[in-house]
């Protein structure tokens, strides 16, 4: 009995997969498949060409989709993974899983990025957003924020991209003195949080001046909310970039529907999505331009490490870090 | 006699076993596919910080949950049983809600810092060991206050009359009723609490005010999910392991069986004495309900704005984590139940080790290492919802377990001799015997095993597919679009289902009882 019980089980779950439909599966992180993420409006309009079946399956966060890939190996039913960042790029490269998409895309990235595996499909700078009428003189730079007595909460790099995103914005601004950089705000950081919706939930709720996002979060408050309270800091040493990215797995059993939606993704229909979902830079400006907001706090620097740079960076920046910040 | 045992005899063991190898094949299959074992100095520190938090944060909410029980045990009030319920509510909330709940009373723009800058005095800060500390306080100090609460009920009305006859002042009756109850009883409270501080991460983290409020929990984290160096992990877990396993032992060996005898189950508060001491009693009583009761008004006050921006998805993944739970719970009461059974009659270090290695798992290395062991049979996505229900079994097990032995124990010295004499065996001793003396611990344990999974998160995240996502996915995904309001909305609809299976089967067991 239990053994039927289980075969039924397992015949629901491979049914579809028998269907006449090809399915092309995207591992992705939560919140692009949510209702509210751009999910439902890619799969709607992807499915419209494809004469397919497009499945997400959230697997966490971006970090937790990096392990997801390793855990499944060459077993795994994803045909393409979208969502890794260039901080986990080098590690995802490494794995070997990822075959190459073959693309030059032309894109509206503030800087070149191209790598033989995977296409940027939508980025952002971080940046410490504050509130403007609590608020009135933000700091301009790492500097003049270390020397301030305003109290900051950031993401640890050890659990959220965001975080990690951090350390390398201050080790691709300061270089060997990111260690001095850190002691001078280890008095401003109030703590350090998980990921990135505890750091901006405990900012929403007053806990600190300053929190680390990204210079899109401003919009949301405004386009969402009608708040135009919020404002991102800008900074003089250039602002970090992460750069959302999509590959298809050398594994993957319906190669082309990949390299389909790879194309897919880079048009107008997929890219017009984000903004206001991801509430991301689109890789591809949409025709019907960007968002109100989008504009606002543009950086004048951007910067950005190469995947092997990032890589080869990380564990002594954390070192440095964890050093400088324990009491 | 050894015929008569054996049903149960026989269950417990095998159900011990099982549950043992539900917490060790995980981390087997972890460690089987990671490379390097080896640990770096900064796993060190966090294998010291999560200790001394864990052990800072037991010893508070025991000391303090002492008082708190005792006066709720003698005094009588208005509503005295509704503030015995609520006692439920902190311990099943959410961390992160839990930690926004503190931040509204204790945080920088809190009511406490309010009051203190208003009258002139200089703002305390939540975060650091001591915020870490006050948080686990709050979360498990009712935990703690109910199971010490459950000791005092369990004073036979018998001893206390002779007590009262005898003249015993509040002195002599600590000596001779209330120290022999806490000798059997707080060794197991101050063992499930530090276990579950152990394993804490968001709260730590979040209020531990930087790197250097590190848990073993946040190495295996960066371990799995950065690094993905499984034998690194697993080391981390076995580690973590091996220090719950070292805390039950010791627990096992300082519990000392009250030994009051059986009595005629009238019930009879201990004499309530008066002069100074009610005073005392009265502002305990009063301090402990502020301090629980703010955070939880403070939650529902900020979950309430986001009610109306709900998305539709939140109904069916409340019904989802409803009959997670409910399926939960029962298997975990029969469980809970077969073991603590089975240990009055013949303690075992087996089972006691197979009743509380479950909290000391770390819930990644149990998601990771489960998914393993899943996916060369089946997708794993497929058995999201038993897989869950399996993992809050085995979690929430070792609660109810801790709060039934005491009484299985007592049941076994009054009873378990009539009954056997009697050939009072199998279904009829439990439908005769055990059930009915049994039903206030077992709804209360039923109650918890239930909320407790509704909250679970941790294993989840790695299985649910598109369609299987529980209310707590729900909050977590909600918060990361940055829709905060509606996140706290569908936060204080997850606290309020918890908290309504919690009554529903602790009220439910009570009234059984009375």
């Amino acid at each position: 009995m239990k053994q039927h019980l289980l075969a039924a089980g397992l015949l629901t779950v491979a049914l579809p997969a028998m269907a006449e439909t090809p399915v092309l599966t995207v591992l992705t992180y939560d919140s692009f498949t949510s209702e509210w993420g751009p999910g439902p409006a890619v799969e709607k309009a992807f499915e419209a060409t494809c004469a397919c079946d497009l499945q997400f399956v959230p697997a966490g966060d971006g970090a937790a989709l990096l392990a997801r890939i390793q855990l499944e190996g060459a077993a795994s039913d994803a045909d393409v993974v979208l969502g890794l960042d260039t901080s986990l790029a080098a590690a995802a490269a490494a794995t070997q899983l990822f075959a190459p998409h073959g693309k030059t895309p032309v894109t509206n990235l503030p800087v070149a990025y191209a790598d033989p595996l995977f296409l940027p499909f939508d980025w952002g700078w971080f940046a410490f957003v504050y509130d403007k009428t609590k608020l009135p003189e933000p700091p301009k730079t790492f500097e003049a924020l270390a020397a301030s007595d305003l109290k900051v909460v950031i993401e640890d790099p050890r659990s959220s991209t965001p975080g990690l995103g951090l350390l390398l914005w201050v080790k691709a601004a300061y270089g060997d003195k990111a260690a001095e950089i850190w002691k001078g705000l280890a008095d401003n950081i109030v703590t350090v949080t998980p990921g990135w919706s505890e750091a901006y939930g405990l900012f929403l709720e007053g806990e600190a001046d300053m929190v680390l996002s990204y210079t899109t979060s401003p919009a949301y408050h405004l386009i969402a909310e009608s708040d135009d309270t919020k404002a991102a800091a800008l900074f003089d040493e250039g602002h970090y970039m992460q750069i959302e990215v999509a590959g298809k797995l050398a594994a993957s059993d319906q190669p082309e529907l990949a390299d389909k939606f790879l194309d897919f993704m880079l048009t107008d229909a997929f890219q017009s999505a984000l903004p206001k979902t991801n509430w991301m830079y689109p890789a591809v400006t949409p025709a019907a331009g960007l968002p109100q907001g989008f504009d606002t706090f543009r950086p004048a620097k951007s910067l950005l490490m190469t995947p092997e740079e990032a890589q080869a960076a990380r564990d002594p920046a954390l070192t440095e870090w964890q050093t400088a910040l324990a009491r | 006699m050894a015929n008569r045992a054996r049903p149960l005899g026989l269950a417990a063991p095998t159900l011990a076993a099982l549950l043992l190898a539900l917490v060790m094949a995980p981390l087997a299959a972890v460690g089987w596919r990671g490379a390097d074992m080896t640990l770096r100095p900064s796993d060190w520190m966090a294998v010291r910080f999560s200790v001394t938090q864990a052990i800072l944060s037991a010893v508070f909410s025991t000391l303090l949950a002492i008082p708190v029980a005792r006066a709720l045990a003698r005094r009588r009030f208005p509503g005295r049983a509704a503030l015995i319920t609520l006692m439920g509510a902190p311990f099943l909330l959410p961390a992160v809600v839990a930690v926004l709940g503190l931040l509204a009373v204790f945080g920088r723009s809190g009511l406490l810092n309010t009051v203190l800058v208003a009258l002139g005095l200089p703002p305390v800060s939540i975060f650091g060991l001591h915020g870490v500390v006050l948080a686990h306080v709050f979360l498990n100090l009712p935990l703690a206050t109910r199971m010490l609460l459950q000791g005092w009920l369990a004073i036979p009305a018998e001893r206390i009359r002779l007590a009262q006859s005898l003249g015993f002042g509040p002195a002599e009756t600590f000596r001779h009723l209330e120290r022999p109850m806490l000798r059997e009883v707080v060794p197991g409270v101050l063992l499930v609490i530090l276990v579950i501080c152990l394993t804490s991460f968001a709260v730590v983290i979040t209020l531990g005010g930087g790197p250097s409020a590190t848990t073993i929990e946040l190495a295996i984290y960066q371990a799995v999910r950065f690094e993905f160096d499984l034998g690194r992990a697993a080391v981390l877990a076995g580690l973590q392991l091996a220090l719950g396993g070292m805390a039950a032992l010791v627990a096992w060996t300082f519990s000392r069986p009250a030994g009051f005898g059986s009595g005629l189950d009238r019930v009879l508060a201990l004499a309530a004495p008066s002069g100074w001491r009610r005073g005392v009693d009265a502002t305990l009583l009063i301090s402990a309900t502020l301090f629980l009761a703010l955070p939880l008004l403070a939650v529902l006050l900020r979950g309430l704005p986001g009610l109306t921006d709900l998305p539709p998805s939140v109904l069916p993944s409340a019904a989802r984590s409803i009959l997670v739970a409910l399926a939960s719970a029962l298997l975990t009461t029969v469980a809970a139940l077969t073991l603590a059974l089975a240990s009055a009659r013949r303690p075992r270090a087996l089972l006691e080790l197979a009743a509380t290695l479950p909290l000391a798992t770390s819930g990644l290395v149990l998601g990771t290492g489960l998914f393993l062991l899943i996916q060369p049979f089946a997708p794993p996505m497929a058995l999201a919802l038993p897989v869950t229900i399996l993992v809050n079994v085995a979690l929430s097990l070792p609660y109810l377990y801790r709060i039934l032995l005491p009484e299985t124990r007592a049941l076994q010295a009054d009873y378990g001799r009539l009954a056997d004499s009697l050939a009072l065996t199998g279904w009829s001793r439990l439908r005769w015997l055990v059930l009915p003396r049994l039903a206030r611990p077992l709804g209360f344990g039923a109650g918890i095993a239930a909320a407790l999974s509704m909250g679970d998160l941790g294993v989840i995240a790695l299985f649910a597919g598109e369609r299987q996502a529980t209310l707590p996915l729900v909050v977590s995904q909600l918060a990361g679009a940055y829709r905060m309001d509606a996140a706290a909305a569908a936060a204080l609809i997850l606290v309020a289902l918890s908290f309504a299976l919690f009554w529903a089967f602790d009220a439910g067991g009570r009234r059984v009882a009375a």
